[in-house]
């Protein structure tokens, strides 16, 4: 494949970036469809019941996963398979504490705001969708770790490694318009 | 028995049935267990889906390659075997010819279905009074002929872009071979669950799907939500490797602006689709939320509005109707210039309009809703936006004048299919206007004006335009001719049965007929014109007939095409008919526009030969003009 490619002067790292790129930027479109129904339906009203410190911690937990991704991909483009394993699966690790905090406000929101209610409607949707979101992130990571047992990853060959990583961003920057839109703005 | 068990198709299914019995069974397991009710249809037939179609894609091998990459194989060359046993077009193959072939055959086969749902509701609204079915029943037919029509749409879109890009730009290939095979997969369980909803009691929404109707809709609107939602899916993926493919894939010297007006549409039709399938994703998935979970997206007493769902819904299904139509639009800026042997006409405004009009059409949804409650201070920006349009269109009808002005014209079929075309897309620009315009929309909204409308439209940017596109490429595509008396045969019965259908169509609507109704006031005198529309509808279907016999006939013994029979001179045409495995062995070499017909020196691409045997059958080194 790869002569195949060269002989052709296809770049196709360069086309792998492009199509995530284009596929990020076709969810971004789910997610502000989703913040808009948020105020078209509910204005910008919030019930007094939700669990701000929770919400501020998982937030917290979610913007430090990018860290350690981060890391983790830099450990893979110099060829260091120890550092990229440890901060990937850290990534993973934090990645599940969110969902786990996610399901305590869930069973919170259930007594309070149930999803047959305004607000509870549009909470657990968007909620649901972003945690969905952060579980195939999860899956990337652990799809490249496996893979990682096989391949060593290194200069030149760390496509997998960013790709899924850019991903796990672009769900942590959803998280960061969705989290004050569902607990800050009133 | 071998070569059937080997079927990718087959082993989906079988996968595909068990999976569903699974999730079916689990559910209902635990509901009982939860003390409900085992059977809630909503709950246990989504489970059941959710659980099948991965499996089913899993037995067609749709995540195979994706499967032994995470193990840590490489990704193999796309479509390494080199053979073309008929097997391969049951399997998940990633080569885009293969795909595209899959896709048109799909297409074809929902739009006979759908063709047959409205000829049998066609019958009952032939005379006024209620016939043979329930108003439930026609309800259902038609709004199965709606969405069905319109998912094949898409699939005949995609299947004309894969087949045709790759080859137009120079290219071995899509850029993501594997998600093109896994985009195409996705689409047949749509087409089964269609096939399903008609038995599972059908929908009484019409192919929009509204709430709160849909939220109470029988079992079928569930199916159909489903299906909406996988084609949705196929979509977005396929806009993702369109756009990654014409950015990136185009031989060297294959400029923007030396690309074929084709690859154009295609490029505007991804940036719809990836843009805004997702909306009307999610605006289903709220119907499907609120049906099975409870939510209150669109029901006032938990704080829902249901024009939320318009919105969500229109914002993608304005746009839509340019996904519809632009790459039939472009087969249309294909066929014109070969057939006058003249230059395409304002080459590079045309490439723009395309931009033109899928920008434009972002921003006009509200018309769809002027009678539906939106926001009064709405109204007139969105009527004047809407008035937009007829620029970028425009430009196209005048280029397509102006191309056959003073040309060496052609009457051969694929130029007759684009004639009609032309004419019937123009009278569904002009008829468009009316609903544009608040006042006059306020009174034939909802009118078979609007149906006669949108028809228009969707006949002359896609029915005749891909009826054009498969004669004008089936030489390429299979090697042999297609018939063309009987060519020219379906073409006249289908043009005349156009007509006949759908201009009346417009006298009914003035003239109070609604649309989406089983039955009609007697005292109205609508009878006659409408037995008038019946009948000419069977002459589109009698002419769809002969087509299909043309195709399989052509298909088998046709008599065989050269590499050039049409003296094209995009790329497509320079190589055997059909073209090889990888289409070109070295990258074609592009030096100048392909519409230069009669301009002296005018040379659009060096093409080298596949090894030898390309030689021989015409895969000519230099294209010369004229
Ligand atoms: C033989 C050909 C066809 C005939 C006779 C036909 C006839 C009709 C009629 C009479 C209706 C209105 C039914 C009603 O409102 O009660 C209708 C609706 C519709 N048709 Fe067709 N049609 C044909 C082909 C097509 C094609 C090729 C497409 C799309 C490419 C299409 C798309 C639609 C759509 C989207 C609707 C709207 C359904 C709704 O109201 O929800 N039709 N058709
Ligand atoms: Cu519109």
């Amino acid at each position: 494949m790869a002569a195949a490619a060269k002989t052709r002067g296809e770049d196709r790292v360069a086309i792998y970036r492009l199509g995530l790129w284009l596929f990020m930027g076709s969810e971004s479109f789910l997610f502000l469809a989703l913040l808009f129904s948020r105020f078209y339906l509910q204005g910008v009203q919030r019930p007094a019941e939700l669990n701000q410190p929770l919400g501020l911690v998982i937030s917290i937990v979610l913007l430090l996963s990018s860290l350690s991704a981060y890391r983790g991909e830099t450990c893979a483009v110099y060829g260091d398979q120890a550092g990229f394993r440890r901060n990937i699966l850290v990534t993973i690790g934090l990645g599940f504490l969110f969902l786990v905090g996610v399901g305590i406000e869930w069973s919170e929101g259930f007594h309070f705001f149930p999803p047959s209610t305004g607000f509870g409607t549009v909470f657990f949707t968007l909620t649901g969708f972003h945690a969905f979101h952060v579980l195939t992130g999860v899956l990337a990571l652990a799809a490249v770790l496996v893979r990682g047992r096989k391949v060593q990853y290194g200069p030149g060959s760390y496509w997998a490694v960013e790709g899924a990583v850019k991903y796990w961003h672009f769900v942590d920057v959803a998280w960061v318009f969705i989290y004050p839109t569902l607990y800050l703005v009133s | 028995m071998r070569t059937l068990l080997s079927l990718g198709l087959l082993k989906g299914v079988i996968a595909g049935l068990a999976g569903t019995a699974v999730g079916m069974a689990l559910t209902m397991v635990v509901r009982s267990a939860l003390g409900y009710p085992a059977w809630q249809p909503d709950q246990v037939t989504l489970a059941g889906t959710l659980v099948g179609i991965p499996a089913y894609l899993a037995g067609v091998g749709a995540f195979s390659a994706w499967w032994g990459w995470v193990l840590g194989k490489g990704i193999e060359e796309p479509g390494g075997h080199h053979f073309w046993g008929w097997t391969r077009y049951f399997g998940a193959d990633p080569n885009h010819k293969v795909i595209g072939i899959q896709y048109m055959a799909t297409s074809l086969v929902v739009i006979a279905v759908a063709g047959i749902y409205q000829l049998i509701a066609r019958l009952e609204t032939s005379q006024p009074g209620l016939q043979f079915l329930s108003p439930d029943t026609y309800n259902s037919l038609m709004s199965l002929h709606g969405i069905m029509m319109l998912g094949a749409v898409l699939l005949g879109v995609s299947g004309m872009i894969n087949y045709l890009v790759p080859l137009m730009i120079g290219a071995r290939d899509m850029a993501f071979p594997r998600l093109n095979a896994f985009s195409y997969w996705i689409t047949v369980p749509a087409v089964f669950l269609l096939l399903f909803a008609l038995p599972a009691g059908g929908f009484d929404t019409g192919w929009t799907g509204y709430p709160p109707l849909s939220t109470k809709a029988p079992l079928g609107m569930q199916l159909m939500i489903l299906a909406f939602y996988l084609v949705g899916w196929s979509s977005i993926l396929g806009g993702v490797n369109f756009l990654a493919t014409i950015m990136k894939m185009r031989a060297p010297g294959m400029g923007l602006f030396r690309m074929p007006i084709f690859v154009w549409t295609a490029l505007a039709t991804a940036f719809l689709q990836i843009v805004f399938t997702q909306f009307v994703g999610i605006a289903f998935l709220m119907v499907l939320l609120q049906r099975v979970l409870g939510l209150g997206f669109f029901d006032p007493a938990k704080g829902g509005n249901v024009l939320l769902f318009q919105h969500l819904f229109w914002l993608y299904s304005h746009p839509a109707v340019y996904i519809f139509v632009l790459p039939g639009l472009g087969v249309i800026s294909e066929i014109v210039p070969v057939f006058s042997r003249k230059p395409l006409f304002g080459y590079r405004l045309v490439a723009l309009s395309s931009f033109g009009i899928a920008l434009q059409g972002a921003i006009v949804w509200g018309h769809h809703m002027f009678t539906a409650g939106i926001e009064e201070w709405l109204r007139i920006p969105f009527m004047v936006t809407t008035m937009l349009v007829a620029v970028p269109t425009g430009v196209k009808i005048f280029s397509w004048l102006a191309t056959m002005w003073h040309g060496k014209i052609s009457l051969d079929t694929p130029m007759l299919f684009a004639l009609t075309a032309i004419a019937v897309f123009l009278v569904g620009g002009l008829t468009g206007i009316p609903n544009g315009i608040v006042p006059t929309d306020l009174y034939i909204h909802d009118t078979y004006w609007v149906v006669a409308h949108f028809h228009h439209t969707l006949f002359g940017g896609f029915v005749f335009p891909a009826m054009a596109a498969i004669y004008f490429w089936f030489p390429k595509v299979t090697g042999r001719l297609l018939n063309r008396g009987l060519g020219k045969l379906h073409w006249a019965l289908m043009t005349v049965g156009f007509f006949v259908t759908y201009e009346p169509m417009f006298w009914l609507g003035l003239n109070g007929m609604r649309r989406r109704i089983a039955d009609y006031d007697p005292a109205l005198g609508l009878g006659p014109m409408n037995t008038v529309v019946s009948v000419a509808a069977y002459v589109i279907a009698l002419s769809m007939l002969v087509f299909f016999v043309n195709l399989v006939a052509s298909a088998w013994r046709g008599t065989r095409a050269p590499a050039n029979p049409w003296r094209s001179r995009t790329l497509e045409w320079q190589l055997s008919s059909p073209p090889p495995e990888h289409n070109f062995p070295t990258p074609p070499q592009v030096l100048g526009s392909p519409y230069g017909f009669g301009i002296p020196g005018s040379v659009h691409a060096v093409v080298t030969p596949a090894g030898g045997a390309g030689e021989e059958k015409g895969g000519l080194g230099r294209v010369s003009s004229g």
